[in-house]
């Protein structure tokens, strides 16, 4: 007996493919599955973050609806996946974030940003609001670096904290033995996993949208909006060390190592998003798990909120409307920095614990 | 009257696609009447997952060479010795240059899946199993411009003098009732669905068996080219059946209801009675013959019963065993007589000799003073709890078909080829396997005649 409807679901079909294994060739999910007999919660929690998604498995299935076997691991693994990260939240009193996520992420960041700008308004005359401030330090002007570090300093150290436990406790549920350290082989090996986006590809073709032509479009667009994650992370990163090592005050100029990061991770975080917001109106809806679409959609809004205004902040700073338009951005970034540990943004860091359990277990396996 | 086509294919599995594409790729125009539905397209293919091919050499996924003579030999003892030796080597020939040809199709192949390792060096497993061969092959066949309508039942052929002109419908397609086409390839499949055509040869044991593949099996064309003057081949009772669970569905249960545990234990009929060596030889080797051997006993029932030892022996199952914590409760639960089944397992076990158990090899357990005997792998059952599969005959597909020559051209009564009409595919497979089969050759013969037929086809149409 499992904990959930879902689970039991997921028990069910991974019975059926357990005796059938004709999919072990397009992914990583069957092979994991082989190495079982019988399913845990966390065997199944784990399987369903293994799951990339692409569908493959679904077009392949000579058991899939209308049959009356009913097999469809694409979308059972996905509201699986979806409940898990309820399951193991940080704390267990927000867990609750993740029902209505998209309504969430939407009140947060609208709270975010109008507190950002309202406090902006409060603490700044209006002709510094709207005034136009040029050469180092500019940004400063309107809210001190201190406050600036402070404050997204600890909204990203609880983001990280609140990552780790829920992690930790999925970790510990996936995990044989019970809280099994990753050795430093498997975690390359995971790191190149997900780097490449390896079970993203319908076993070597790509996914599955709306017909039985496979693309990988959204392959394409995943990597656009990661690695511009990655870029525009690099680029924050830069920054603070020129201010404490260097000693030199954003903004810098055009062509300095953080804006160059930051508007090439900006503009894959622009045509990322949009690419896999497309890409997802296009896929068969038999494969998706449709009520959570709002938490998809917050997600990718939120990372296209973020670069859009960042980049904004970016073309108009020596203009009067620097201000306001920092000010958005600013809410957008505490708003995505505080939302990560209780939306999409979670799926990344499951899916690369199960992708290292993986590769443990590949390894153990000989 | 509606457009005319070069070549009009009835069917829509692996034969079927491999024929429209080989006759499209020769130049000639094409259309695919597949009788089911979109999802239930392809007929028994969609169940499959390999294909068993000669090779001289290891390839990418196949771990050693598979010669035509091996293949031969293989052929030859599973049908002992019912098969057209011409046109076995001939496919067998043929089958070297599908394993490339195939994949041009944009099949893609994968080493054999776990649990299959006794087939890694003779057979090519598809990538994604067979859905997703057919997927490829409708893609392929669509891009080049084929056109494929389901749901397309034929309800009767127009053949004068043992001249294909074309076909009616049961429900028209762009209007019209009727289609014309200047060669026809029917691989339509056998009649393993139509359980009053098996009762015709089997009686009241058809009633018994499960379907292993759709509903729509259900051999109406392979019956109109016999009643319009095409020549039979192969024995009406001839069919690849296997055990199956007796719990799975009346049709399409496909690959997943099938036991591999027969080895393990023993099987008994209704009456709790062994009545075969289940020792004989090395699984999968015989796979293919309980099904007979079931649908042979009273009810067409039987069970394979084992004990907790061995339950990790075999790939886990669909349905689970059922248990018992003594003999005698799985006996009521099965609703055996209890004391036959305690007599049955005592007799056997007192029968085990000592030996060195190996289930990779042909070794030394086995029973001595019951008959039948349990040659190998016999190991006494004596600890609880005690499980059971119960199966039935699962039906794959019958051998009755068409007999057709080198060039898959049919072969009237009268011993004369057709001049326009060719076959593929479990319709014709009576013509290599009289009996018996061994893994992954539907698909070879399906492939290799598809092939042939699709461009003798078009070579007929385009002169």
């Amino acid at each position: 007996m499992h904990g959930t409807r879902i689970l039991e679901e997921a028990d069910r079909l991974m019975t059926v493919c357990n005796s059938c294994r004709y999919c072990e060739g397009l992914c990583a999910v069957f092979p994991a599955m082989e190495m079982r007999r019988a399913f845990s919660d966390g065997d199944l929690n784990y399987l369903a973050n293994l799951c990339h998604a692409c569908g493959a498995c679904y077009v392949d299935c000579q058991f899939s609806p209308p049959h009356e076997f009913n097999v469809n691991v694409p979308k059972t693994l996905a509201v699986a996946r979806a409940e898990s990260y309820a399951a193991y939240a940080w704390p267990k009193g927000l867990s609750g974030a993740f029902a209505r996520n998209g309504l969430v992420i939407t009140i947060v960041a609208a709270l975010s940003m109008a507190v950002f700008i309202l406090g902006f308004a409060a603490a700044n005359d209006r002709a510094v609001l709207f005034g136009v401030h040029a050469g180092p330090g500019a940004f400063y002007k309107l809210m001190p670096h201190n406050a600036m570090a402070l404050l997204f300093g600890a909204a990203f150290l609880y983001a990280m904290l609140a990552l780790v436990m829920s992690v930790r406790a999925f970790w510990r549920d996936i995990g044989e033995p019970v809280g099994g350290r990753a050795d430093g082989g498997s975690l390359v090996q995971a790191i190149r996993d997900a780097g490449e986006l390896r079970y993203l590809d319908g076993g070597g073709v790509g996914c599955y949208n709306e017909d039985d032509r496979p693309t990988d479009r959204r392959k394409l667009y995943h990597h656009l909006t990661f690695y511009g994650f990655v870029l525009c992370f690099a680029a924050t990163s830069v920054a603070t060390l020129y201010h404490y090592l260097l000693g030199r005050e954003a903004p810098y100029p055009w062509w300095d190592l953080p804006v160059v990061l930051g508007t090439l991770g900006g503009i894959g975080l622009v045509i990322g998003p949009i690419g896999l917001l497309v890409a997802k109106s296009r896929r068969d809806a038999a494969l998706l798990d449709e009520t959570r679409y709002g938490m998809d959609a917050g997600f990718i809004a939120m990372l296209f909120l973020t670069a859009i205004s960042g980049l904004a902040v970016l073309v108009l700073r020596e203009t009067a409307v620097m201000g306001p338009l920092l000010a958005l951005h600013l809410g957008a970034v505490f708003a995505l920095f505080i939302t990560m540990p209780y939306g999409k943004f979670v799926h990344g860091i499951y899916r690369f614990a199960a992708l290292v359990r993986y590769a443990q277990e590949r390894r153990q396996a000989g | 009257m509606s457009s005319k086509y070069d070549v009009l294919v009835i069917g829509g599995g692996n034969a079927a696609l491999c024929a429209a594409i080989s006759a499209r790729r020769a130049g000639a125009s094409v259309v695919v009447l597949e009788g089911a539905p979109k999802f239930y397209r392809g007929g028994n293919t969609r169940h499959t997952r390999n294909m068993r091919c000669a090779h001289d050499a290891a390839t990418e996924i196949l771990t050693g060479p598979y010669t035509e003579d091996e293949f031969w030999e293989d052929l030859q003892r599973v049908t002992g010795g019912q098969t057209d030796e011409e046109l076995a080597r001939h496919m067998i020939r043929e089958s070297k240059d599908i394993l490339n040809w195939i994949v041009e199709q944009g099949v893609r192949w994968q080493p054999s899946l776990g649990g299959t390792l006794s087939l890694g060096r003779t057979n090519s497993f598809f990538l994604g199993g067979g859905r997703a061969m057919l997927n490829a092959l409708y893609l392929t066949a669509e891009q080049l411009g084929v056109d494929v309508h389901y749901d397309a039942e034929v309800t009767d052929l127009l053949i004068e003098d043992g001249m294909f002109l074309g076909v009616r419908l049961k429900r028209p397609i762009d209007g019209a009732t009727e289609i014309r086409a200047t060669s026809l390839v029917a691989a339509a499949g056998g009649f393993e669905a139509n359980i009053e055509w098996l009762r015709e040869h089997w009686g009241e044991a058809a009633d018994n068996f499960l379907i292993r593949g759709t509903p729509y099996n259900r051999g109406s064309i392979l019956k109109m080219l016999l009643a319009k003057g095409v020549q039979e081949v192969g024995d009406p009772t001839q069919c690849h059946a296997v055990a199956i669970d007796a719990r799975a569905p009346k049709f399409d249960g496909g690959i997943i209801t099938r036991h591999d545990s027969v080895v393990f234990g023993i099987v008994v009929n209704k009456y709790a009675q062994r009545f075969y060596d289940e020792g004989e030889d090395i699984w999968p080797k015989r796979y293919a013959i309980w099904g007979r051997l079931v649908a042979a006993q009273p009810d067409q029932i039987a069970y394979i019963i084992f004990d907790s030892t061995v339950v990790t022996s075999f790939m886990p199952t669909l349905f689970p065993p059922i248990a018992g914590a003594t003999v005698a409760e799985l006996a009521g639960k099965l609703t055996l007589d209890p004391a036959a089944l305690e007599r049955t397992i005592a007799d056997f076990n007192a029968a085990v000799r000592p030996g060195t158990f190996d289930h990779t090899i042909l070794d030394d357990c086995r029973t001595e003073g019951i008959a039948p005997a349990k040659t190998h792998w016999a190991r006494r059952i004596e600890t609880p709890p005690y499980l059971a599969y119960p199966v039935r005959p699962g039906i794959t597909f019958t051998y009755l078909g068409t007999r057709v020559n080198r060039e898959a051209r049919m072969v009237m009564k009268d011993g004369r080829p057709s001049a326009n009409m060719f076959a593929a595919g479990e319709i014709m497979a009576g013509n290599v396997l009289g009996k018996g089969y061994a893994a992954g050759i539907g698909m070879t013969i399906g492939s290799v005649f598809g092939r042939i037929a699709g461009r003798e086809a078009a070579r007929h149409a385009r002169n």
